[in-house]
């Protein structure tokens, strides 16, 4: 449907340029103005609209992490805007995109790193002391953690009998129950 | 009201159909108010409650309905992390409560609707309206009732054949929309481009018939 969507209003556009044309021809200059005006109008809430679905991709493939700001800004409305208000939201959406593409490259090489150490800790728990890595650390929804600790307390310490300890997840949840 | 009552066609501004095509308004008379819910529609708000979770709330933004609100929330210039669409509306307010808790009749029938629907819908007094409803931009001056001060000119907003009824999507003018004394009720649904005809028709129905139970 969102194909169809841009499709239709690629195809609105054409005989728009056509009518301009004709206004143009026979003198018609105020017009021409209107149908262009529009026509810009037109091409930049398409480039909106192509903006905020991969925003709203983005915002999926960021989940569960946490510390983006999605937020754009309003240019205040309800009101039909300008092409300069047009091209502000526009830009800010492109903004937005880019600094949330990169926020989400940083932090999945970072949760690609987390996830090897994870793997090594996992391995040979002895050679690295007191790690703990969390869901988040990895990218992963829940409240889950691996923390590599000493067997039997400080006999394990001293005897190096490292292990991985997996927490037991989320604490229960409070507040209103759903409705009966 | 009939069962088999067509939702009509409100009017649009012809300058905002050229400049926003596919804006429409589609609303229902239905000859009821509001009141407290029965309990079909409280278990019916329970049933939703366990359908819809955390993941189905993250995806609205891929569906094409709530995309198209959102999109044209940025063309008239709102932010909709801001001021949510409805349908995100309603979706944030089950994960913060959650669960759909049930509040009286009519927001009800509208949280049903726009839930199954994906469309913005909402409800005016039917008898404290006059004429058609439509769309339009406001004149010099105009107010909304109950808002200090002139609305500015071009607001886009919901109005009868006299006033402003609410903004396009924003707040509702005093007095007119659904009261504890509302005997007849406009069920009205916001059209944008990438929302069909029959998805709008199918939300009024449904609030409809909620509201009608």
């Amino acid at each position: 449907m969102l194909e169809e969507l841009i499709q239709i209003e690629a195809a609105d556009s054409e005989p728009r340029a056509i009518e301009a044309l004709d206004a143009l021809l026979s003198g018609r200059g105020a017009e021409v103005d209107t149908l262009t005006g529009r026509r810009v109008r037109d091409d930049l809430r398409r480039q909106i609209a192509l903006l905020e679905r991969r925003l709203g991709e983005l915002f999926a493939s960021a989940f569960p992490r946490k510390g983006f700001d999605w937020t754009v800004g309003a240019v205040g409305g309800p009101r039909v805007l300008g092409i300069a208000e047009l091209e502000r939201v526009r830009d800010a959406l492109a903004v937005r995109l880019r600094e949330s593409q990169a926020e989400l490259g940083r932090r999945g090489e970072a949760e690609e790193a987390n996830r090897g150490l994870l793997e090594s800790m996992i391995t040979a728990p002895e050679r690295h002391h007191w790690i703990r890595i969390s869901n988040e650390d990895v990218g992963e929804p829940g409240c889950r953690h691996w923390h590599s600790r000493p067997r039997w307390g400080i006999l394990g310490m001293l005897m190096g009998w490292w292990r991985v300890k997996l927490s037991s997840g989320c604490p229960l949840p409070e507040g209103l129950r759903p409705p009966e | 009201m009939d069962d088999d009552a067509i939702p009509e066609a409100g009017w649009i501004d012809a300058e905002l159909r050229d400049e926003l095509p596919g804006l429409g308004l589609r609303y229902l008379l239905v000859d009821r108010g509001s009141g407290r819910s029965p309990r079909s529609v409280k278990e019916r708000l329970a049933q939703m409650s366990n359908r819809f979770s955390g993941p189905q709330a993250i995806n609205l933004r891929h569906q094409p309905i709530p995309w198209a609100y959102r999109v044209f929330y940025r063309h008239i210039g709102l932010d909709p992390d801001d001021q949510p669409t409805p349908v995100e509306a309603v979706a944030l307010e089950r994960i913060k409560r959650g669960g759909f808790i049930s509040q009286n009749r009519l927001d009800d029938a509208l949280t049903i609707s726009i839930i199954e629907s994906g469309v913005a819908l909402r409800a005016f007094d039917a008898d404290r309206a006059q004429g058609r409803l439509g769309i339009r931009q406001t004149d010099d001056g105009e107010e909304l009732e109950g808002r200090p001060g002139a609305l500015p000119t071009g607001t886009l907003v919901i109005a009868d054949e006299a006033r402003p009824l609410a903004l396009l999507f924003g707040a509702t003018s005093a007095g007119r929309g659904v009261h504890p004394e509302t005997k007849r009720t406009l069920l009205c649904a916001v059209q944008v481009e990438g929302v069909s005809d029959i998805a709008v028709e199918e939300a009024i129905w449904l609030a409809s018939e909620v509201l009608r139970s």
